[in-house]
């Protein structure tokens, strides 16, 4: 089949952004491809921001997802910098026009804008210190400021402000994690994962306070202490904020997209309510991908990549549509998270190993069938559980409760 | 910079120059080369950068972690002697001249 479509432009350069350039050329598109991004750099991988690059194990370079010289072999047209400020579109196509001038105009806009931190606004919330942790830049506002820091409150117990956290206990910094509710993680595991990462934490050095009612930042322009709605007032020489995030909607606002819950509806073949868009990635509400029923958000690389890919087969009038088991890792010092699977709805659970030995796996059930996993430092319990899940099968409850059955035994249609 | 040689599974080869510390993954990736996916980007978390170092370099780049072995076990092609995680050998000058052959099924 002729390609019909001859130039699409890209609306974000992350993780899924450039997975839509990637595979559209790995599945042969010849046509023009524009990407746009505002940010400067080279697109580059988030996840080692809280992590590796925090630690100096890895830096600007080592971050990219690509070399220059790729996106000129493959003719990817990188456009950085620059962001979308009106777009229209007709029943073959549109032009979009960016903030520095260029008029872009394309036969199919794929949309990946990604998400935005959620700003914290209590008093105080200016003062140089209070930083957050999602883009390249954040990170190098973080480090810079890193060597010096003793105090460090990270406001939010969920996936980055625990990777966070743990750097920093690990580098000897005075570390207190604020978290609103009663327990961390809460969005994504179950409260007896939840409660080992307390322990967990704690145990290195962290101090965590749940139930935090946080009622402003004191300091004069830098920030010197977080204070709490009962007056105790917290040291900080640098606050990390990690409250989560929100989907990125200008762009899609701007065409008037139809919307859900605050991200980008998009049906299982990644397209959007208007017919020449596409959407992608962290800034989507799409169709749960292992079938079950409802709509989802899913924040993770495994998501922005595999639903790109279904993107980029649509883009290309392929009819095929997002399948795909969720997962997800975590890393916090020398613990590895690793979830597998969709554990909403579940009624059972079943623990194997010891969490008081770091190592444990919780196996989530719905009437008696396997939904996902928590592994924690069981790297086999993982991979078991996400290849049986990929195929369709499950484990049996109640064999799996014995820990020392491998799981890879176990898994049955 | 030191060299290191991808087979891929259709046979051809391909070589790169390293940098200093750069994974055998990156180098890959970076480059564009196919057949290594690593989906997360050298978290050891995911197993699907596999490669098969070549036999008269095993002994040199040595074998995988617990963690790695692990991953390992789980990896979509079964594993042989050198199946290494890419991500999880790191290029110096002591592995120039590497050859690494890219496992056929990564995810």
């Amino acid at each position: 089949m002729p390609n019909i479509v001859a130039k699409i432009l890209i609306v974000g350069a992350g993780q899924a952004g450039m997975q839509i350039a990637d595979s559209l050329r790995e599945n042969g598109y010849t046509g023009q491809i524009t990407m746009v991004g505002d940010e400067n750099a080279l697109p580059y991988q988030r996840p080692p921001l809280s992590k590796a690059y925090l630690y100096g194990d890895a830096d600007e370079e080592s971050l990219q997802f690509r070399n220059q010289k790729f996106y000129q072999d493959n003719n990817i047209e990188l456009i950085l910098g620059d962001a979308i400020v009106a777009v229209e579109t007709n029943a073959h196509g549109g032009s979009a026009t960016t903030s520095s001038g260029a008029i872009l105009k394309f036969d199919r806009l794929a949309l990946a804008p990604g998400s935005t931190p959620r700003k914290l606004e209590i008093p105080g919330s200016q003062l140089d210190g209070v930083l957050y942790m999602r883009s390249l830049a954040d990170a190098q506002a973080l480090k810079a400021r890193w060597q010096d820091a003793k105090n460090v409150v990270v406001i939010g117990g969920g996936f980055i402000g625990l990777e966070v956290a743990a750097v920093a206990a690990k580098a000897g910094k005075n570390v207190t994690v604020l978290e609103g509710g009663d327990r961390m993680m809460a969005r994504a595991v179950c409260p007896i994962t939840s409660a080992y990462f307390k322990d967990a934490h704690e145990r290195r050095g962290a101090k965590i306070i749940l139930d935090a009612r946080i009622s402003n930042f004191v300091g004069e322009q830098k920030v010197e202490a977080v204070e709490l709605a009962d007056g105790t007032k917290i040291p900080a020489d640098i606050v990390m904020v990690g409250i989560g995030v929100l989907a990125r909607t200008e762009v899609a606002n701007l065409l008037g997209l139809e919307l859900s819950n605050g991200a980008i509806l998009v049906n299982e073949f990644a397209e959007t309510s208007n017919p020449i868009v596409v959407a992608a990635g962290d800034a989507v509400m799409l169709p749960n991908p292992t079938g079950a029923e409802g709509l989802v958000r899913l924040e993770s690389v495994q998501n922005a990549v595999d639903q790109a890919k279904a993107a980029a087969r649509t883009l290309m009038g392929v009819r095929e549509p997002y399948r795909a088991l969720p997962w997800f890792w975590s890393d916090q010092a020398d613990i590895k998270l690793q979830i597998a699977g969709l554990s909403t709805g579940y009624d059972q659970t079943v623990v194997r190993g010891n969490p008081n030995q770091d190592a444990f796996s919780v196996l989530y059930y719905k009437e008696g069938r396997l939904l996902a996993i928590d592994a924690v430092n069981q790297v086999s319990d993982f991979m078991a559980v996400r290849r049986c899940l990929s195929a369709g099968q499950t484990i049996d409850s109640v064999a799996a409760a014995d820990s020392e059955t491998p799981l890879k035994t176990l898994i049955t249609a | 910079m030191p060299q290191v040689t991808y087979i891929l599974p259709d046979g051809t080869e391909t070589t790169l120059e390293a940098r200093d510390g750069d994974s055998v993954m990156e180098t890959a990736v970076k480059n564009g080369i196919r057949g290594i996916v690593a989906e997360c980007g050298g978290a050891c978390s995911c197993a699907t950068c596999h490669v098969f170092v070549a036999d008269e370099f095993t002994n040199l780049v040595g074998g995988p972690s617990d963690l790695e072995d692990d991953m390992l076990d789980g990896a979509a092609c079964d594993r042989r002697d050198g199946s290494r995680l890419s991500c999880q050998i790191k290029m110096c000058a002591d592995f120039d001249g590497l050859r690494v052959e890219i496992a056929p099924k990564q995810v």
